[in-house]
């Protein structure tokens, strides 16, 4: 995605990214559930410029009838990308890209809800990208683990995602578009924390073996926050309910 | 959308899926293969006479067919003094039962797309030397990976026929009229596809909390998920797709990376020797039989006639095997014992 044109410097003098961040920090995020009325499930999450919405409908009639399974519900996901949300419009008919990402955004939450309590039934994702300055991909599987609990659906952990990049041979959390584009290397990944367990790992560009462990765990640390903040967002909700 | 599977891609006795899960944890597979050995791979570089380079890779019982082309095309924007890659696969019905013709469904994508970055992200081809009026004409590298039979990691397969492919592609002469036409005369070529590095995927399969290189199909219907780990000849991490209904943790992840890098060397080391020991044979016919040159020509200009019965490669001592033939060079497994 994205042109290349003249490269940016990506670290300054002082250590710090082009936005001033730290290598280590990552950018301002918001985060709100339940901001669809008709979804049984939905979540907002933005990172710094980068913005999504999930809903989720379900468990519901798996329609057509002959993609359930009678042992579980089957997870449905569809990852799309609105036609404003980059810098160029976006064709909205769904791209190769697309496609990819709604299978491993439904195989990163596939781990945690408890599919086998609702045979079946499908469990609908629809993820829209309405802002993206990257990562849009992590911050959608943050969206729709959000979108899983808002829903009231089984879960035995909440999925939490983030990207490390390398930008100018630095290691970086939570890579903006501008670090996707001129840096070195692209690695998303969710986890779920309480579980202890990878759920999504890519990498799109290239790592030494140190690199890659190191980055492993920097993706790791900078998920234990944003998971920090997904849970104070569930309880907020609630704390407002009881207030009312 | 993307849909949780449902249907198996292969149907085995739960009997033979719960052996394979309990007998991983002792060390042992089915097939008798180590851990983290892959299954014996067999090349015939030059398969189609139509390709400007081409390999059939046979990795157990698993088929795959690449075909590069090379065409006149434009370049990006972006990038406009550097050819082009376009790497897509087909998943023929022909290849398993659970295929259905139709467009590339999300593990076909999936499986182009990470083969696509593991040669785009490297700069294994090098693309600025594939620039014919910069600017404006370039080289269009299509890749076309193409699954005859599925017995398995497919990923990897296609990751050797890519390579293998790419190896034996030869860049056709392109000359420019007063009219800044590009003529491409496809029967001379001007040299070898310029390539950079080599790489190559491992992919590993969890069972039972076990990792495993190379998972057949009916490991395959057994374990949850996989980890494809791209590597380069230099020893670099070149991609990662984890793919599968489960997880993994972070020392897997770790481990599983450190396996790559060793397997995926020894992979690529393999594939070069497949690859350059067939195109000698290839040139020691020639030298030899120059009374038959019709079917010296068959092999090297126009490629092998498919299962022809007469082959140059007969009595030169070769291993044959089953499955489509050709000029065929095949290795035993190095580390089967």
């Amino acid at each position: 995605m994205g042109g290349k044109g003249e490269k940016p410097k990506l670290i300054m003098e002082d250590g710090k990214r082009h936005d001033g961040r730290l290598p280590d920090e990552l950018r301002p995020i918001k985060m709100e559930i339940g901001v669809l009325k008709n979804a049984d499930g939905s979540a907002y999450v933005e990172f710094g410029k980068t913005r999504v919405v999930a809903a989720v409908y379900g468990p519901r009639e798996a329609q057509p009838k002959h993609i359930a399974s009678p042992y579980r519900a089957v997870l449905r996901c569809r990852y799309h990308m609105a036609p404003f949300s980059t810098d160029e419009r976006k064709s909205p008919a769904p791209s190769r890209r697309e496609i990819e990402l709604s299978k491993v955004i439904r195989e990163a939450l596939e781990p945690v809800v408890m599919t086998e309590m609702f045979p079946r039934t499908s469990i609908d994702i629809f993820i829209e990208v309405i802002s993206a300055d990257g990562g849009t991909r992590t911050t959608s599987v943050t969206a729709a683990s959000l979108a899983l609990a808002d829903a009231g659906i089984p879960m035995k952990d909440l999925v939490a995602a983030v990207a490390v990049g390398k930008a100018d041979g630095v290691l970086v959390l939570d890579i903006d578009q501008v670090e996707d584009n001129y840096g070195e290397a692209d690695m998303p990944v969710a986890a779920a924390p309480s579980l202890n367990e990878i759920t999504l790992l890519q990498l799109n560009g290239v790592l030494s073996m140190n690199e890659f462990k190191e980055g492993l765990s920097l993706a790791l640390k900078g998920i234990g926050e944003i998971y920090k903040i997904q849970k104070e967002t569930l309880k907020n909700k609630y704390l407002q309910v009881e207030g009312e | 959308m993307s849909l949780t599977p449902t249907e198996p891609i292969n149907i085995i006795p739960r009997l033979k899926a719960e052996t394979i899960a309990s007998i991983v944890k002792k060390g042992v597979r089915l097939d008798g293969r180590k851990l983290d050995e892959f299954r014996e791979l067999t090349i015939i570089p030059n398969y189609l006479p139509k390709a400007q380079g081409s390999a059939l890779v046979k990795l157990g019982s698993t088929q795959v067919l690449v075909g590069v082309k090379l065409e006149v095309g434009t370049p990006y924007q972006d990038a406009p003094d550097e050819g082009v890659i376009i790497v897509s696969s087909e998943f023929v019905p022909m290849a398993s039962p659970v295929f259905e013709p139709g467009p590339p469904d999300e593990n076909s994508i999936e499986l182009a797309r990470v083969i696509d970055r593991s040669i785009r992200e490297t700069h294994a081809i090098d693309l600025k030397k594939l620039a014919i009026i910069p600017g404006k004409k370039v080289w269009t590298v299509w890749i076309d990976i193409y699954v005859l039979d599925h017995g398995g990691n497919l990923m990897d397969a296609s990751s050797i026929g890519t390579l293998a492919a790419l190896m034996t592609t030869k860049v056709p002469k392109a000359e420019i009229n007063e009219n800044e036409e590009v003529i491409v005369d496809k029967a001379t070529s001007i040299g070898p596809l310029p390539l950079n590095r080599k790489v190559a995927t491992v992919t590993l399969g969890k069972i039972s909390d076990v990792l495993i290189v190379d998972p057949d199909n009916e490991e395959e219907s057994v374990l949850e998920t996989k980890l494809t780990i791209a590597v380069t000849e230099d020893g670099l991490i070149a991609g990662i797709q984890k793919s599968g209904q489960s997880s993994i943790t972070e020392e897997e992840a770790i481990k599983a990376a450190e396996i790559a890098l060793q397997k995926g060397r020894e992979l690529i080391d393999k594939v070069t020797q497949l690859v350059e020991s067939s195109a000698e044979t290839v040139k020691q016919e020639n030298n030899n039989s120059a009374a038959d040159s019709a079917s010296n020509e068959a092999s090297e200009g126009e490629g092998v006639e498919e299962g022809s019965g007469k082959n140059p490669e007969e009595d030169s001592g070769l291993e044959k095997d089953g499955g489509l033939g050709g000029s065929e060079v095949s290795l035993k497994s190095e580390s089967k014992e």
